[in-house]
């Protein structure tokens, strides 16, 4: 299995909201729904406190539990990557997905399936960047294959301290954050 | 204190603030379905252990009750489904690791064994439905084949009743991003509630002394396990992982702390459990009709319960600052 990976540098992201913005765009996602979103975490205690931004989305676990839970295999890997996609044509909204997912990633679109991030996999067909980091203008984001070691992503997670979310719960998150 | 805080616009519909993807119609599917399971089980038995003449309700009449339940338990999660129209994928693909794709596919062999069971049972529970069914060839031989094979199909009716009760809670305890519903022991105790929901069904329809006495003790037995399995997964849960613990935090001066305690234990179970206990010991009055009743209410609150709460409970938890009426200033 392929697998794709995306770095965040939290240094770098300002929070600004353009990767949500970009993504409703390519996507065509409608209003009140999201594929991405920003999340400021502050940590610490008063009056210690440290925040960063986060621009988060559907992880793309290479052990993922909503494609395990998925009844009727409408959520499957894209081209044996590690990219999980949905297949409104398969999805029933049974919502067996939703529970499954630890990230609350996933979101029912108006017409009544279930949808999520894709890695903007249409793009990454012809070699592009996801939307989200194509327009990033801090550059923060980065896009690869991980088991590349030559890769972007590859040498700043070899070179920064990184973390992923909920690593503990064993679904191998795809999704990094540089600290 | 050291804290963290996590703040964001996301505001996806069912999704946030808490994951609300399954409302009472899957609750309600969770409940018939154990009252079917129980159905299965208790006609069974009653069929394998001879005594249909004995407890005529639970040998003849039960099974159309499990059947109409698992009828409205499919009706129900059919109205769940929010993209209707490819429902019949369930049956397109058996997907292994899927729970609820097993359960798809279990279904169906329940439908099929309570349906026998009601045949078998329905010349002498109901008579009048089973005139106009007698009227045609097909029926009679429907009717006589479910007859003459009932003490194999009671056979394989406790298995899938077993099985399908089992399945209820697994497809809790497997949802591991749910923490309050991820326990190992809610298979047993949806089993148990299964049982003690099917009983609770004959102590109200049936009218036999020697069947309304056994089931009593069978309810009362039902419910002591109910009470005990409840604990050890309350303790389970609180011996878990932090978020696990955080979960069941709830249910000890967090928000669910009333609901579950004033509207669940006391009166689906303690309750019904002291008039049982009450009746054990000599004629079952009649005002004592209130304590299946409860029972029945207790089986649908604790699906409640854990369907809520374990949507409730999860791993993130986002301060939300989205302003829908923002939206507005677009138009």
């Amino acid at each position: 299995m392929i697998r794709y990976a995306m770095v965040i540098d939290t240094k770098l992201c300002i929070g600004c909201g353009d990767c949500v913005v970009a993504c409703k765009t390519e996507n065509k996602v409608p209003a009140g729904l999201n594929r991405d979103w920003v999340v400021e975490a502050t940590t610490g205690t008063y009056p210690n406190l440290k925040t960063e931004f986060r621009s988060e989305r559907c992880n793309h676990c290479a052990k993922p539990t909503c494609l395990y839970a998925c009844p009727t295999a409408a959520t499957y890997r894209w081209e044996d990557t590690n990219i999980v996609l949905v297949d409104p044509n398969k999805c029933t909204g049974c919502g067996a997905c939703i529970a499954a997912c630890p990230y609350d990633a996933r979101l029912i679109m108006n017409e009544g399936y279930v949808s999520k991030c894709t890695f903007c996999h249409h793009r990454v067909e012809q070699g592009l960047d996801p939307a989200c980091v194509s327009s990033c203008p801090t550059r923060c984001m980065h896009f690869g294959v991980l088991d590349d070691p030559n890769s972007t992503v590859s040498k700043l997670l070899a070179s920064r301290e990184h973390k992923a979310l909920l690593d503990e719960t064993g679904n191998e998150p795809q999704v990094y954050f540089l600290t | 204190m050291r804290e963290e805080i996590l703040i964001t616009t996301r505001a996806n519909p069912k999704i946030d603030p808490n994951v609300a993807a399954w409302g009472w119609q899957v609750i309600a599917d969770l409940f018939l379905v154990g009252l079917t399971a129980g159905a299965l089980i208790f006609t069974a038995m009653v069929i394998l252990g001879r005594k249909e003449e004995n407890f005529g309700f639970t040998a003849k009449r039960l099974p159309l009750i499990g059947l109409i339940s698992i009828g409205l338990a499919m009706t129900f999660l059919f109205l769940k489904l929010t993209h209707k129209i490819v429902f019949w994928r369930f049956f397109g693909a058996f997907v292994p690791t899927a729970v609820m794709s097993w359960g798809a596919w279990l279904l169906q062999l329940v439908i099929l064994a309570i349906l026998l069971l009601t045949l078998q049972g329905l010349r002498g529970g109901y008579p009048a439905l089973a005139r106009p069914v007698d009227k045609f060839r097909l029926g009679t031989w429907a009717l006589d084949w479910a007859e003459r094979y009932r003490r194999p199909v009671a056979w394989a009716s406790v298995v899938l009743g077993v099985i399908i009760a089992f399945y209820t809670g697994t497809l809790m305890t497997s949802m591991d991003a749910r923490p309050f519903a991820s326990s190992g022991l809610m298979a047993p105790l949806f089993l148990t509630s299964g049982l003690a929901t099917a009983a609770a069904v004959v102590l109200i329809g049936a009218r036999a002394p020697e069947e309304r006495l056994l089931f009593s003790r069978v309810l009362f037995g039902m419910v002591v396990f109910k009470v005990l399995l409840l604990a050890l997964t309350l303790a389970n849960l609180a011996n878990g992982s932090q978020v696990q613990i955080e979960s069941v935090q709830m249910v000890f001066g967090g928000e669910y702390t009333r609901l579950f305690w004033l509207f669940f234990v006391i009166p689906g179970l303690l309750v019904p459990l002291a008039i049982e206990a009450f009746g054990l010991r000599g004629k079952r009055a009649s005002w004592m009709m209130i304590s299946p009743v409860l029972v029945l209410y207790g089986a649908y609150m604790l699906r409640q319960l854990v369907v809520d709460i374990g949507q409730v409970s999860g791993y993130l938890s986002y301060v939300n600052t989205y302003n829908p009426a923002l939206l507005d200033l677009l138009r």
